[in-house]
């Protein structure tokens, strides 16, 4: 004996018996073409469309070489956030995010390495250092030099860096001893304003290049990009990637998985693990939107919120109700 | 019902052609698949809805189509072309309006009833797939804005291992995604959503007992 399931208003419906209508679905369909094209046409005639142009590591040196000399020494002495990021980019220990125990960015591994004193700064140095007599024996001196040498110069420099100022064409960094590494970065910041240091360098593209992964990084690490995008309300506390450059509407359908960056916990004990902890979150939800029609209690709220007796009051009406 | 002619003779059944346009026939048969007549309760304004999403999306794809035609950066240097990408931005925009009252009109007629669940679900990740195609655009302008978005949006993917496969900051991967991939998955969930919807039909509303509250038995609910 088969056993009929009991009926749920949530779940089940009688099939209708009522009344047809004649109702014309192309027309329908035809109409809603028109007047979506007319709005969208009146709309990008009115407001058109943002286009920023993009910063360049020529452009990002020339107008702060400062900010530009001061990454260029945190990729070099490996303090910069690229270089102490983890994976996918390289295996800095503790620096994968954590959902409770389990770290699935360490479980991904490094799959786009990058080794930001080499991809930076040594290799594009090295590539004009055959027309440079200083930097050449600058790189040379640097190059044979132990670890606990090239870290003291690096300090120092990192420290005086800050304090440096741009004038006449040239990096001025207080007076300190540095070895090498002014040169280096000083050289490097000459060869970025040519526009010779540009993202087929810094990417190592062959001639048809699309991946930006290691220029996109060297620009990120700086300020000088965050500076422009917290003045174009695009900072990551200011509802960021949501947002669009100008006032245009941008992704406000990802109002939800910005929204959680703002909010305690995740803006405050949680923030060191805030990107892998927001996602998790909005992966479960995004599956329970998915199957709210298996998910009791969820699929009841339709039911309790009456919002149905507004959508179909015409149909209640008509019944006497 | 199906159609006379779409029945093979006898002899050709068990052919899998003829099996699956017989299959097809019964599940959609043409009077089902373009109605001329439709439930007398559906008469709201938020049935049009699904019908705007639907157009938007039509002016996405020719728009991006048109971009395509002359590669991704000749809207920086054309005066055609920033119109033509100021339509594709627009109908995103117009789409997403559009669709999120769409869904939220289906939530609250709680539209998976009645064995409706796959209409339900092919919505909703058609919803899920259409941001991530948004996003592959933003991060595919080739601007300011597609770089402070990809560097932003790098942390998130890379803290749940996705962005080890799926690089935000690598534009050919991402342009890929965004003119082929998505655009394809979306338009196949799309065409299946429309499929389901004509398969079961609008979901009728709410039956009510005589108190007017909603009827809890199938006796009730006739």
């Amino acid at each position: 004996m088969t056993k009929t399931r009991r009926f749920n208003p949530d779940r089940d419906v009688s099939p209708w018996s009522g009344p047809l209508r004649p109702y014309d679905l192309l027309k329908e369909v035809t109409v809603a073409f028109i007047v979506v094209a007319v709005l969208v046409v009146g709309l990008a005639v009115v407001f058109g469309s943002p286009d920023d142009k993009a910063v360049t590591i020529k452009s990002w040196s020339t107008q702060d070489a400062v900010d530009f000399a001061t990454t260029a020494i945190t990729e070099l002495d490996g303090t910069s956030a690229t270089a102490t990021y983890g994976p996918p980019y390289n295996n800095t220990p503790d620096a994968a995010q954590k959902i409770g125990p389990i770290s699935l960015q360490q479980l991904a591994g490094v799959r786009q390495p990058v080794n930001t004193a080499q991809d930076f700064v040594l290799g594009p140095l090295a590539s004009i250092a055959p027309q440079n007599a200083a930097l050449s024996s600058a790189l040379a001196t640097f190059n044979a030099a132990d670890e606990a040498t090239k870290a003291k110069w690096e300090a120092s420099y990192e420290k005086a860096v800050a304090k440096a100022e741009f004038a006449n064409g040239h990096l001025v960094v207080p007076p300190g001893a540095y070895g090498p590494v002014a040169v280096m970065i000083s050289s490097l910041t000459a060869m970025a304003q040519s526009g010779a240091l540009d993202t087929s360098m810094v990417d190592q593209a062959h001639f048809y290049g699309t991946n930006y992964t290691k220029s996109l990084l060297f620009v990120a690490d700086g300020t000088h990009l965050e500076t422009l995008a917290t003045n174009q309300h695009l900072g990551g506390d200011q509802w960021g990637m949501m947002n669009e450059t100008g006032n245009y509407p941008g992704q406000a359908w990802l109002w939800l998985y910005t929204m959680w960056y703002q909010v305690w916990p995740f803006n405050g004990p949680w923030g060191a693990n805030a990107d892998a902890l927001v996602w998790a979150l909005m992966m479960g939800l995004t599956l329970a939107l998915i199957l709210v029609p298996f998910i009791p209690g969820l699929r009841s709220v339709p039911r309790w919120t009456r919002v149905y007796r507004i959508i179909w009051r015409e149909h209640y009406r008509s019944e006497g109700h | 019902m199906t159609t006379e002619q779409s029945m093979p003779l006898e002899e050709d059944a068990a052919q899998w052609t003829a099996k699956v346009r017989t299959a097809a026939a019964r599940a959609l048969p043409p009077e089902k698949l373009l109605p001329d007549r439709q439930p007398a309760y559906l008469s709201s304004a938020i049935y049009v809805f699904g019908a705007l999403t639907l157009a938007a999306l039509v002016i996405v794809i020719g728009t991006g189509c048109i971009l395509a035609l002359e590669g991704p950066t000749w809207w920086h240097v054309s005066s055609v072309g920033l119109f033509i990408n100021s339509l594709h931005l627009w109908s995103v925009e117009a789409m997403f309006f559009f669709m999120v009252i769409h869904l939220w009109g289906k939530f609250f007629m709680a539209a998976w009833r009645g064995n409706r669940q796959l209409t339900w679900i092919t919505g909703a990740v058609t919803f899920a797939t259409s941001v991530a195609a948004a996003f592959t655009g933003y991060v595919s302008q080739t601007n300011f804005d597609s770089q402070w978005i990809s560097t932003q949006a790098k942390d998130g993917l890379n803290a749940t291992g996705i962005g080890a496969f799926f690089n935000v900051l690598n534009f050919g991967q991402m342009l890929m995604w965004h003119i082929v991939l998505l655009p394809l998955v979306v338009g196949l969930l799309t065409g299946l959503h429309l499929l389901m919807v004509r398969r079961r039909g609008i979901v009728p509303p709410f039956a009510l007992d005589a108190d007017g509250k909603v009827a809890r038995t199938a006796e009730e609910a006739r």
